[in-house]
């Protein structure tokens, strides 16, 4: 099992879980996991296309995985996959 | 007295001495780094809750510019986080207000005032004359626009960005090191990500993420230590825990060349999907109908048949809610619309009125007809219906 890291804007649609994990050969295959049991997460990680959008980055351990296999990637029980999304700030 | 050694520094008077004696009598900062500290120019983008602390610090510590950009007005939501303002300042122009302590801090430092939003008419004129750029700004635009003068004009960008609990610092635009577009290619379209106004802040967050940002410009400066360049750092406040990533440089962006695809500046507002605040927003598809506080009030007065969903979040409910609404956060729809029956009609409200517009476009989409958006949320209801509710 896949440890899968939730950031903050995002545990609104995780009932406010910050890690869950799931089984999973690759990181496309523990993401349909996790957005198979959070169906509110889906549209914020994919788009229509099943498509990883430009504006999550995926992270296996410490690594973008737009510079590894992708969504291919291959995952142990011992890994973390990180989800870091683009946040502006929003300060007013 | 004292004595000036090598380009881009300057002399330091005694009561600077004095004033700077801690970084002195420091090897790594030194006379001929605290020189360097008033050699250098830095611009924040922003007076805000991460501008705030970042150039109170980098006033104290000696940086010799200072330029500020901001044309908002200090308001009483502001003073949870950004300390360069005080109540005493409610309804001041923040640039005024933070340029007072910012003198009262250290009034060696030359500021310079940009009284102005950045456009991709004015940035690169802006920009030119700052040796660094500190990014505190709010928005995906203004981001944007940072960034690309930032490549065009080779200036590194300090970047920090906070939600709630989380911040994320690094460098960018830093000499062969990635840019915001390495990081995030492409704006989330608006709505998709919440802002502070929507999702909140801890108010302390921003004071942490600013002086991370006024650090990496410190060693910047003074060219020490290890900057975040080509590593993005993420701070959870709550678990206490920073974790690092590597970002790369686009590999289509060859080092020591132009980058392969910003030219020059564009339209950001377009880039990000925001509709222009001049133009009329164009007629929707299939518009979500809309009823005011006052209707709202009517009907439950009337006792009508329908089913009242408050979309907010649990603690916002706590604060105040409507006995007759029954809660279910946006987030939490898509998996809990067996809750709802698609042949009942359903009003549905939240703070302002944009994330019950969102449900009502999932409750469209799943197939449900008679659905309703309270215009202006529980704020309206404050205004016109019942001032006892707690505005937040």
């Amino acid at each position: 099992m896949a440890k899968v890291s939730i950031p903050t804007p995002l545990r609104q649609f995780t009932e406010q879980k910050d890690t869950v994990e799931y089984a999973g050969a690759t990181v496309g295959e523990v993401l349909n996991g996790l957005t198979g049991q959070f169906s509110g997460l889906r549209q914020h990680l994919f788009n229509d296309e099943g498509k990883l959008r430009n504006f999550v980055n995926i992270y296996l351990n410490d690594e973008d995985i737009r510079y590894l296999e992708k969504t291919d990637t291959a995952v142990s029980d011992s890994d973390t996959i990180t989800i870091i999304p683009s946040i502006a700030g929003g300060l007013n | 007295m004292a004595t000036t050694t090598g380009p881009a520094t300057s002399t330091l008077n005694n009561e600077e001495i004095h004033r700077y004696s801690r970084h002195l009598i420091m090897p790594e900062v030194g006379i001929e780094g605290q020189q360097k500290l008033k050699a250098a120019k830095v611009l924040c983008v922003g007076a805000g809750g991460l501008g705030a602390p970042l150039a109170m610090y980098l006033a104290a510590a000696g940086v010799g510019t200072l330029g500020l950009i901001d044309f908002d007005v200090v308001d009483v939501t502001n003073l949870q986080r950004q300390i360069i303002h005080g109540t005493k300042d409610i309804g001041k122009k923040k640039i005024d207000s933070a340029f007072e302590t910012l003198t009262d801090i250290n009034p060696h430092v030359k500021l310079i005032r940009h009284e102005v939003a950045l456009t991709s008419e004015n940035a690169l004129d802006i920009l030119k004359d700052y040796d660094i750029v500190v990014d505190g700004t709010d928005n995906f635009p203004t981001r944007y626009l940072v960034n690309d003068a930032c490549v065009l004009l080779g200036i590194p960008n300090v970047y920090g960005s906070i939600f709630r609990f989380e911040g994320q610092v690094t460098v960018l635009c830093a000499p062969d090191g990635p840019c915001y577009r390495c990081l995030y290619p492409e704006p989330p379209p608006p709505g998709l990500v919440p802002s502070c106004a929507e999702g909140g802040v801890l108010g302390i967050l921003p004071g942490t993420v600013g002086l991370l940002q006024a650090t990496e410009t410190v060693k910047l400066i003074l060219g020490i230590g290890k900057p975040l360049i080509g590593r993005l750092m993420i701070y959870n406040a709550l678990d206490m825990d920073f974790r690092f990533f590597k970002v790369r440089r686009d590999p289509a962006w060859a080092p020591g060349t132009p980058h392969p695809t910003i030219k020059k500046l564009i339209d950001y507002q377009e880039f990000c999907g925001v509709p222009h605040a001049s133009e009329t927003p164009a007629p929707v598809a299939s518009p979500v109908g809309e009823i005011t506080v006052k209707e709202l009030k009517a009907k439950l007065d009337r006792k009508e048949n329908f089913v009242l969903v408050d979309v907010r979040e649990v603690h916002e409910h706590q604060i105040c809610h409507l006995p007759e609404a029954k809660l279910i956060p946006l987030g939490m729809l898509p998996q809990r619309l067996g809750e709802l029956n698609p042949d009942d009609e359903i009003v549905m409200h939240c703070r302002s009125g944009v994330r019950s517009g969102k449900a009502c476009g999932i409750l469209k989409e799943a197939g449900f007809k008679n659905v309703w958006n309270v215009k202006g949320g529980i704020l309206a209801w404050s205004d016109e219906v019942d001032p006892s509710v707690p505005k937040y």
